[in-house]
């Protein structure tokens, strides 16, 4: 069952349109994320959900019902969604039950209490129950803002930024326990991020977004390694684009040997940009291995320490450059030359760009 | 455009605009006649006298302000904790008050002038009663508006900067001239310029000293010749200058925001002042405090026991339940006013709103001599159709409360309107989303959420314009109604006939209540909860 539908959104400010035509749906139980640089719309998007901006075009439904078109909308007091503010928005003047019972007035007493009671141990909170906001670590303090918004049981959860006032490790522990709560309660989710990682650890769905528009609604896994458009592969991931010659329905030879799984970035087959084409193919770190048998030498033009691994940005011969990463074991200096081997299953190809203005002068 | 914001901003706006518009009209309709004998025998005089007190205030200020700023913001010296809040506490002290000290004690048939020419055949004593006296009083009641600005101008300013200087070869004595006195000169212009405006309105420190300026010349306009129209005429031609001084005040707010730094800067390290310098600051700071605050303080206490037996009876009771009246219902309308001016425009943001809303507290920059004839001809005007058109036998609005309370309002809601509005701008707007989301809108919202965050920023609105009330004197002065006497009118009669002691003992309660604040403010300005997150 669709939960969340959005179809020929269309918003603009002061005459700068800031979203086209967007539309996504979410199943019922699914976690869905908008990413995207700064700017891109996505907090825009969230709010139409919410209700917090007014709509200009197209239609918003949550749960079959509209919400907002044109001309109307459901104020956001009715629309049963719950909601998490980057600044969390937590009330400072109340303890953590309070805050997590504030919305729950219409309940009888003995129920609201249980009802609160329920939430504080789905978020572990038990015994800072009667603590203060400010009392509480940065991570507590986002499981209030989720307990809080959960606690009138919301059609839809909304989520603007919800870790990124978290530092690195606490943002990943957490992202993954909130994942746990959601999946736990059946909960519809709908998130927005800037940060890719948060989207793969918490979403079902993603939608990566640039200029106002969704490049791609799909799986992480999809994203990554069957992205639609050049800006969804550059957003996602690392990885370069090194040019190739068509050579059949899914072959496409590149200076580093014959790839026998490419797809198109618009369709299946390869021959739709024609055999021989000038093509660029996305290749990612993964898909480049160290191999010191290979017969195929790059010279080492930048490497980065991971801990765990190196990044190594190698120059191939032709001049081109291609990302590895390989065991930190494998030490080597800056210009030393490192045997590789192309690695790969499928990868996706672009039709070429066409040529640009000329490089600017040095 | 939504109407219902306006339906209440603009009416608020209009308390401050009537007046100002009424006196501001008749500086473009002027009377030949009036104008005539007042640019002949008196503009002349209170211009130049104007021109003295501004210039020399404003002088004295600074450099009392600046210089404990500094000591006490960004040096260490015996005593710098102690001086760093006792410092303030002259705000408590109506100018007016700190003159009849001064007056009665240095006056020529005073004590100490007395016992010097007694014991010591001393006779070379300044007098007291002139301009230079007036300038020095002025400057010792109103040295704390420049303190407070700069000292947080140099706080803000943090470590960094001067180790940035320093590390740059410079040495703290270079690095303050070239960067910490710069960095902060916004906020010793803010400072200096509030009370330039306090002196332009002062009217009992002047009329004390009888030293001539408009409020007083005003005052003697509509009061002892009788004369309105002369009244009104010497006010506008006084907002021209208020306005004037209003306007670069309101510039410089602008740039102030530019010259704080981020709250992440590190508290300073303290410049130590070892030995005689040390000696020296503590001298310094002692010397500002004893004169400003212990001498005064100490003085009406002492009058007050003189006194006290023979003057305090039934009436002292009726002079502080008035003036505990007004300051109340005053604080209480003004709170009001500016609570509703302030979520007005946050429920409906817009440029308009803010505007107008700038315009409504625009009253603090107007002296409320000028505002009581201000609110005085419009009230007396629509007695005057109630009279004829509606049969009413007497004025029905003029010399009551409610005018008073008019006048209040538009002279104080700037105090009232600050701390509300930064109040509600440290709250969130998701707050008020995230309420609305839990279905709280509304009355609701206000009630459960705004009210209790805000109850800090409330508290000292209310207790700010409370004492403020409590101590003005041309206001209530002039639009009281008649023989209702508050403590503040009480001093200004008892200063008039050079009666000092009797004066000291409703000085004293009014002292004292205006202490409360001053030290509330000074304690939770630290530990406020509701700014903890």
């Amino acid at each position: 069952m669709i939960l969340l539908s959005l179809a020929n959104v269309a918003q603009s400010y002061g005459g700068k349109a800031v979203l086209h035509d967007l539309g996504f749906a979410l199943q019922a139980g699914e976690i869905g994320c908008l990413l995207g640089p700064s700017g891109c719309g996505k907090t825009t998007a969230l709010r139409l959900v919410a209700g917090f901006e007014t709509l200009q075009r197209g239609e918003i439904a949550i749960g079959g019902e509209t919400v907002a078109k044109s001309g109307f909308a459901l104020p956001p007091e009715q629309r049963q969604v719950g909601l998490i503010f980057q600044d969390y928005a937590l009330f400072p003047h109340l303890s953590v039950e309070a805050n997590i019972g504030f919305g729950l007035g219409k309940l009888p007493r003995a129920e609201r209490e249980h009802r609160i009671g329920d939430m504080l141990r789905l978020v572990g909170l038990t015994r800072e129950a009667r603590r203060y906001p400010h009392q509480l670590s940065g991570g507590q303090q986002q499981r209030v803002a989720l307990a809080r918004a959960l606690a009138p049981k919301p059609r839809l959860l909304l989520m603007d930024e919800p870790f990124s006032n978290l530092d690195v490790e606490l943002r990943e522990k957490l992202s993954i326990e909130v994942r746990d709560i959601l999946k736990h309660e059946s909960i519809t989710a709908l998130l927005v991020t800037h940060d890719q990682h948060e989207a793969f650890a918490m979403a079902d769905k993603i939608g990566v977004m640039h200029e106002g528009v969704i490049q791609q609604w799909d799986t992480p896994y999809a994203l990554y390694h069957q992205p639609k458009s050049r800006f969804v592969a550059d957003f996602i991931g690392q990885g370069v684009l090194l040019p190739g010659t068509v050579m059949g329905a899914h072959q496409v030879k590149i200076e580093l040997g014959m790839i026998r799984g490419a797809a198109s970035s618009e369709g299946e087959s390869c021959l739709g940009f024609g055999l021989g084409a000038d093509v660029e193919v996305l290749i990612r770190p993964d898909d480049i291995q160290h191999d010191d048998a290979s017969p195929l030498q790059a010279e080492v033009e930048r490497r980065a320490f991971r801990g765990a691994e190196f990044l190594y940005t190698l120059r191939l011969p032709s001049g081109a450059r291609v990302l590895t990463q390989v065991p930190s074991h494998h030490d080597h200096a800056i210009g030393e030359k490192l045997g590789i081997r192309l690695d790969v299953d499928h990868v996706v190809a672009f039709r070429k760009r066409p040529a640009e203005a000329p490089p600017r002068q040095k | 455009m939504r109407l219902t914001p306006w339906l209440i901003v603009l009416p608020i706006a209009l308390v401050t605009l009537i007046p100002v518009a009424v006196v501001v009209s008749s500086l473009a309709d002027p009377d030949q006649e009036i104008w005539q004998h007042l640019w002949q025998f008196v503009l002349p005089e209170l211009l130049v006298n104007t021109f003295w007190l501004v210039l020399g205030v404003g002088l004295g200020v600074t450099l009392l302000g600046v210089s404990l700023a500094w000591l006490t913001a960004a040096c260490d010296y015996p005593g710098r904790r102690f001086f760093s809040w006792a410092l303030l506490l002259p705000l408590a002290l109506p100018a007016y008050v700190t003159a009849f000290v001064w007056l009665g004690l240095f006056d020529f048939t005073g004590p100490l002038p007395t016992w010097l020419r007694e014991t010591w055949g001393f006779r070379a004593i300044p007098e007291v009663r002139s301009r230079g006296g007036v300038i020095l009083v002025m400057s010792l009641a109103l040295y704390p508006y420049v303190y407070l600005t700069a000292r947080a101008a140099f706080q803000g300013q943090g470590r960094r900067l001067m180790e940035a200087s320093q590390s740059l070869g410079l040495t703290r004595a270079q690095a303050f001239w070239r960067v910490a006195l710069p960095m902060a000169r916004p906020g010793i212009m803010a400072g200096l310029l509030l009370a330039i405006m306090e002196t332009l309105a002062d009217f009992g420190t002047v009329s004390v000293f009888n030293y001539n300026t408009f409020t007083t010349a005003i005052y003697k306009a509509w009061f002892s010749l009788f004369s309105l129209p002369a009244a009104s005429q010497l006010a506008s031609i006084l907002i021209f200058f208020v306005f004037v001084v209003a306007l670069l005040e309101y510039q410089l707010r602008a740039q102030r925001s530019y010259a704080t730094s981020t709250r992440a800067a590190a508290a300073p390290t303290r410049i130590v002042l070892r030995g005689w310098r040390g000696w020296l600051a503590a001298g310094w700071s002692l010397k500002v405090f004893a004169l400003a605050f212990i001498l005064p303080m100490t003085q009406i206490a002492l009058w007050s026991r003189n006194v006290f037996a023979t003057d305090f009876d039934a009436r002292y009771l009726e002079f502080a339940w008035h003036s505990l009246l007004l300051s109340g219902l005053g604080a209480l309308l003004v709170g009001g006013l500016a609570l509703a001016l302030g979520y007005a425009q946050r429920l409906h943001p817009s440029g308009g709103l803010r505007l107008t809303a700038r315009l409504a507290t625009l009253g603090y920059a107007v002296p409320g001599a000028v505002l009581a004839v201000g609110i005085f001809i419009p009230i007396a005007w629509l007695d005057n159709q109630f009279i004829d058109r509606l049969g009413a036998s007497s004025q029905i609005l003029g010399g009551t409360l409610a005018v008073m309370l008019l006048a209040y309002a538009a002279r104080f809601l700037a105090v009232s309107y600050g701390p509300v509005d930064s109040g509600l701008a440290r709250i969130s707007r998701s707050v008020d989303e995230a309420a609305q989301s839990l279905g709280v809108v509304g009355a609701k919202r206000l009630w459960r959420v705004h009210l209790p965050m805000l109850r800090v920023s409330l508290l000292t609105a209310a207790a700010l314009t409370f004492v403020d009330i409590m101590k003005e004197l041309p206001i209530t002065l002039m639009t009281r109604p008649f023989g209702w006497d508050t403590l503040a009118v009480r001093v200004f009669e008892m200063t008039s006939e050079g009666e000092w002691e009797r004066a000291a003992l409703p000085a004293l309660a009014i002292v004292l209540v205006g202490l409360l604040p001053v030290i509330f403010l000074l304690r939770h300005t630290k530990n406020d909860p509701a700014l903890a997150c």
